[in-house]
């Protein structure tokens, strides 16, 4: 272990990373010398932080960098073509920089724009809605000196429903220091007793109760507390921690302030996903606002009167850091691996410090709860889940974008909201969650009736699923992806595993290794080469993982899987080889076109 | 013991120290809990290898990670839970490239021994074939990473005097590789370098130079080989009054496979009693004039007419069997896969030594068969019902198994049949 005056000179470690890549475009052989002697560790210690992110790379990625996102919601829109235009426009291949490093193309995942695919990331700018022709244009104005910040585009909130007035919790009127003032009123104990009765749990998925969360990093006595803002949103299908840090960064800030009260906390820092860049001189903006007003900083006027002061954190393209240890350790400048929860942040987290670590909109909650008070707040939504959730909507609908909705709508409500198109199967909660058919379209978006995880696991036969899973609530950190007849749901689940063969940290076997063989078994699957057993197999073996993996991104890599078999049988019986003595993936005109055009050439040139 | 508490373990009760690491608690009491990354007074779990997961008051966890307290139901030996951790072991098998006859540490390695003991012979995972490096640039030490299970234990426990790690994870995923910095490496003493060895679970980490002391361990399994029997999965129509009828081909292959067909010598003439080749190179029948039982299938398909032959034979005959390496994964012609096919056309055809100068024309008509952009072994184009291996498969064992099939009979492989080396 380190110790902890370099532990702490080690926080500021992938900032110093962040200046390098930005700056020169790569961290070269020296610069590694160099910062790994300024912060007192080994060359190949820090070769190991900065081959763990994505977006850090060792040799140049070009003047203009292109992340193009390659998660599912971008192929059901023109991904194929774009992903051409920009390969002819450069002339080189995806996963390439062009000889005179002017530009580089690379792949990524989920980039948090999900509304507006096919999107791409140019030097961390947004560009949304792209098509070939859009392609040539970008590459032509860059090429002639364009400056990315004037072309680039401003991501659409697209929030396309909120409930009535009064029952609107975040995308209403915001008048900052409106709820902050109530702080007078609050001691922190009153602060986290009225989490309590809230029942607001964490948005980002986990749903862990927010004011039991707070009330035990208060109790931990320790000189220092943290509160940490989890703006990591990598969860594919996922961006309304996007829209809301966009369009309500006051509300974030005063959240994590009345946070900081309560805990006893005096620092906050705000993790922003690298995918996330363009909305960090907004925050700045207003953290800087919010100290000139005298809310941050010293003496903030409440009850009891309190410090707090807030930074910024950039991670590196890291999903996994989504999770609350693996982001501590990410921001403690180490890779980003999920701890074995021998400690919970609230008990030695940051720096070993006790830690608050909450998602974006279970903090905007908090503002909301004091200044439209408890009674009315508890009127909201259900009795377990009081209140309203952001759904960020993308797939085959009319109108993709955010959805505040009271809790307790039914799903097939909810889809008529949305003007789904011939609904067939639902990604619910992202890639981590579940496939969800027709017959879970009665059950309600809230968290009544819970069943415990393994039970839902347990049942294997679709009738019973149906009768058992009825009543049961449908909870999400956010995620809400819905796909028509048409789409091939076992090319979604291939890009699913492809996810979570890209973004798995590599520390525990099962979720290394089992992802990497399920998803050549899902593969093998799309070329008609498995059969019945082979999904025998894929069932055995994704309950392995599920049940030993190491953390959340592990346990829960193969839940759409083993849900969406379940659920479609017959899209996975389509394709097996024992259904039919041939195989009907192979195709003797694809496979003899290459000879007919060289064919052709051979004689053109020759002949 | 200072604070008892009551613990239940397989429902049997114990009374454990309060906040004992849970992996000795048990073995304090007699309970073997599997380990791989967990080692003796260590400060913190590193629970990578997963292979003490445990079931603790109806969660899976890992038990290296866990503190015994009060009331806690833990569960150790369900057959689930024993499953998981086999799989676990076999899974670090198909992750690295373990080759435990030539390795250093054999004998004396704590995942060749997880893998006695739990009874595997076989990994139920297909090998990942990682692309890893064996590094011996250090002073000292030598990496070998086909045998790193990446415990972390190096990682966590080998620092120089000055606080630095010598042993660093890089990468990520799949991807995830152990790597030395030459720099540290070269601050460690001998004795530091030794205890490197030692804290390595398996034969990754070595003194270069070092010969081990421990005897190689006892290996059973290489020496008896693990005989399968084979299930018969279609079966012939098996009426007396006939023969059973057989035909064969060669796709692209070198015809060596029906070479050793005839390498059983005069059983042919005890073969042909009950035999009746129809459609064959033997015979020289050139279409099917009847429904076959059986179709032998030589060489995978290159070209167009592969293709039909194969499709051919499949409705044509009850039982599809490949045989040798080329119908099974497509063998030599395969290849050429690896190489544009423009390539190779103009190679074989325009600047090879043996054509003929000025030709400049790749031989093509709409009656030649067209090549395929690859070289498909025969399961990628229809269902391959048995598959006999070899390169040629022996003759004995293409009959034997020729004969079982059609007799519905259930036979065994011995090991020896198999060895080609």
């Amino acid at each position: 272990m380190t110790n902890k005056s370099t532990s702490t000179n080690r926080t500021q470690l992938m900032n110093v990373l962040w200046d390098i890549q930005k700056k020169r475009r790569y961290i070269s052989g020296d610069d590694i010398t160099k910062i790994a002697k300024e912060f007192n560790m080994s060359r190949m210690e820090l070769e190991g932080v900065v081959s763990f992110y994505h977006f850090f790379h060792r040799s140049d990625v070009g003047k203009y960098t292109v992340y193009l996102n390659n998660s599912i919601i971008s192929r059901l829109n023109n991904y194929k073509e774009v992903k051409e235009a920009f390969q002819n426009e450069v002339g080189v291949k995806f996963g390439n920089v062009t000889g005179d490093k002017l530009f580089g193309l690379f792949k990524t995942s989920c980039i948090g724009l999900s509304d507006q695919e096919t999107a791409a990331l140019i030097n961390y700018r947004p560009f949304t809605n792209l098509t070939p022709i859009r392609v040539k244009e970008i590459i032509t104005q860059l090429k002639n000196g364009a400056s990315i910040d004037e072309i680039c585009d401003t991501p659409k909130d697209n929030i396309h429903y909120t409930p009535k007035e009064s029952k609107t919790v975040f995308f209403k009127k915001y008048t900052p220091f409106t709820s902050l003032k109530k702080l007078a009123e609050f001691s922190p104990d009153e602060i986290i007793e009225l989490v309590k009765k809230s029942k607001l749990s964490g948005r980002g998925g986990a749903f862990f109760p927010t004011g039991l969360k707070w009330q035990l990093c208060k109790q931990n006595k320790s000189d220092q507390k943290y509160i940490i803002c989890n703006a990591d949103e990598g969860e594919p299908g996922t961006f309304k921690d996007r829209v809301l840090m966009n369009k309500l960064p006051g509300l974030l800030l005063e959240g994590m302030i009345m946070a900081g009260y309560a805990v006893g906390a005096t620092k906050g820092i705000v993790y922003l996903r690298a995918e996330y860049f363009y909305l960090k001189e907004k925050l700045e903006r207003t953290i800087e606002d919010f100290n000139v007003k005298g809310w941050l900083g010293k003496n903030i006027d409440a009850k009891i009167p309190f410090d707090f002061e807030i930074d910024i954190h950039m991670g590196a393209g890291a999903y996994v850091c989504g999770e609350e240890t693996a982001l501590i350790n990410s921001m403690e400048g180490k890779r980003g691996e999920p701890s074995t929860k021998e400690f919970f942040p609230v008990e030695k987290g940051f720096l070993g410090k006790p830690t608050t670590v909450n998602n974006v909109e279970t903090l905007c909650a908090v503002p909301r709860i004091l200044e439209m008070g408890l009674e009315k707040y508890l009127k909201i939504g259900t009795e377990a889940t009081p209140g309203t959730k952001l759904l960020s909507v993308s797939g085959d609908c009319k109108k993709p974008g955010i959805y505040e909705i009271e809790w307790g709508m039914k799903l097939k409500d909810f889809l008529i909201l949305i003007e789904a198109e011939n609904p067939h199967f639902i990604l619910f909660n992202g890639f981590a969650g579940e496939c969800l058919s027709s017959a879970d379209f009665d059950r309600e978006i809230s968290g009544e009736n819970l069943l415990a995880e393994h039970i839902q696991f347990e049942l294997n036969d679709p009738i019973q699923y149906a009768r058992k899973m009825s009543a049961v609530g449908l909870r999400s950190g956010g995620s809400f992806m819905v796909f028509n007849k048409d789409r091939d749901l076992i090319q979604i689940l291939k890009n699913i595993s492809d996810f979570f063969v890209a973004e798995s940290c590599g520390v525990c076997v099962p979720c290394r290794t089992g992802n990497f063989l399920l998803n050549k078994k899902i593969y093998k699957i799309m070329l008609c080469h498995a059969d019945a057993n082979d999904l025998v197999e894929i069932n055995e073996w994704s309950n392995i993982i599920k049940q030993s993996s190491r953390c959340g991104l592990g346990k829960t890599s193969t839940n759409c899987l083993l849900t969406a078999m379940l659920k479609f049988p017959e899209e996975f019986n389509k394709y097996l080889l024992a259904e039919s003595d041939f195989n009907h993936s192979f195709d003797i005109n694809k496979a003899t076109e290459e000879y007919n055009t060289i064919i052709n050439e051979i004689e053109s040139t020759y002949g | 013991m200072d604070n008892p508490v009551n613990i239940i373990i397989d429902g049997k009760n114990y009374q454990v120290e309060q906040g004992r690491n849970l992996v000795e608690a048990a073995k304090e009491n007699g309970i073997y809990i599997p380990t791989l990354c967990h080692f003796h007074n260590q400060k913190h779990a590193l629970g990578t290898c997963r292979i003490c997961t445990v079931n603790v008051n109806g969660k899976f966890t890992t038990a290296c990670s866990t503190k015994a307290y009060e009331g806690m139901q833990i569960e150790i030996n369900t057959p689930e839970l024993t499953n998981t951790r086999k799989a676990l072991i076999e899974m670090l098998y198909a992750e690295g490239n373990h080759f435990c006859p030539s390795c250093e540490k054999s004998g004396n390695c704590d995942l060749q021994n997880l893998g006695y003991d739990m009874g595997i012979s076989i990994s139920r995972f297909p090998h990942v074939f990682g692309d890893k490096l064996v590094d011996f640039n250090p002073k000292r030490l030598m990496m070998e990473s086909n045998r790193c299970i990446l415990c972390q234990r190096c990682v966590e426990e080998i620092k120089t005097k000055d606080g630095k790690n010598v042993f660093s994870f890089a990468h990520r995923g799949v991807k995830t590789v152990v790597k030395i910095d030459y720099e540290q490496e070269e601050k460690l003493t001998e004795a530091e370098a030794i205890r490197a060895m030692n804290t390595c679970p398996v034969g990754a980490i070595l003194v270069k130079g070092m010969v081990q002391e421990l005897p190689f361990g006892d290996r059973k399994y290489d020496l008896r080989g693990n005989n399968k029997t084979v299930k018969i999965r279609r079966k012939v129509n098996t009426s007396k009054d006939r023969k059973f009828i057989v035909a064969t081909t060669s796709l692209a292959g070198c015809f060596g496979c029906h070479m050793s067909l005839l390498d059983i010598d005069t059983d042919i003439i005890d073969l042909i009693e009950i035999v009746e080749f129809n459609k064959s190179p033997l015979t020289d029948i050139k279409n099917f004039s009847k429904q076959c039982d059986i179709g032998l299938i030589e060489g995978g398909c290159a070209n167009s007419e592969n293709i039909h032959v194969l499709k051919e034979f499949r409705k044509k005959c009850d039982i599809l069997i490949g045989f040798g390496e080329c119908a099974i994964m497509g063998g030599i012609p395969a290849m050429r896969n690896f190489v544009p096919l423009k390539e190779c056309l103009e190679e074989a055809y325009i600047h090879g030594v043996t054509s003929e100068i000025g030709a400049n024309t790749i031989p093509n008509h709409e009656d030649i068969p067209k090549l395929l952009n690859n070289v498909y072994p025969c399961n990628e184009i229809v269902k391959i019902d048995y598959f006999i291996p070899g390169c040629p498969p022996n003759a004995n064992h293409i009959w034997k198994a020729v004969k079982n099939i059609l007799m519905g009979e259930e036979f065994s492989i011995a090991h020896e049949e198999f060895k080609y080396d």
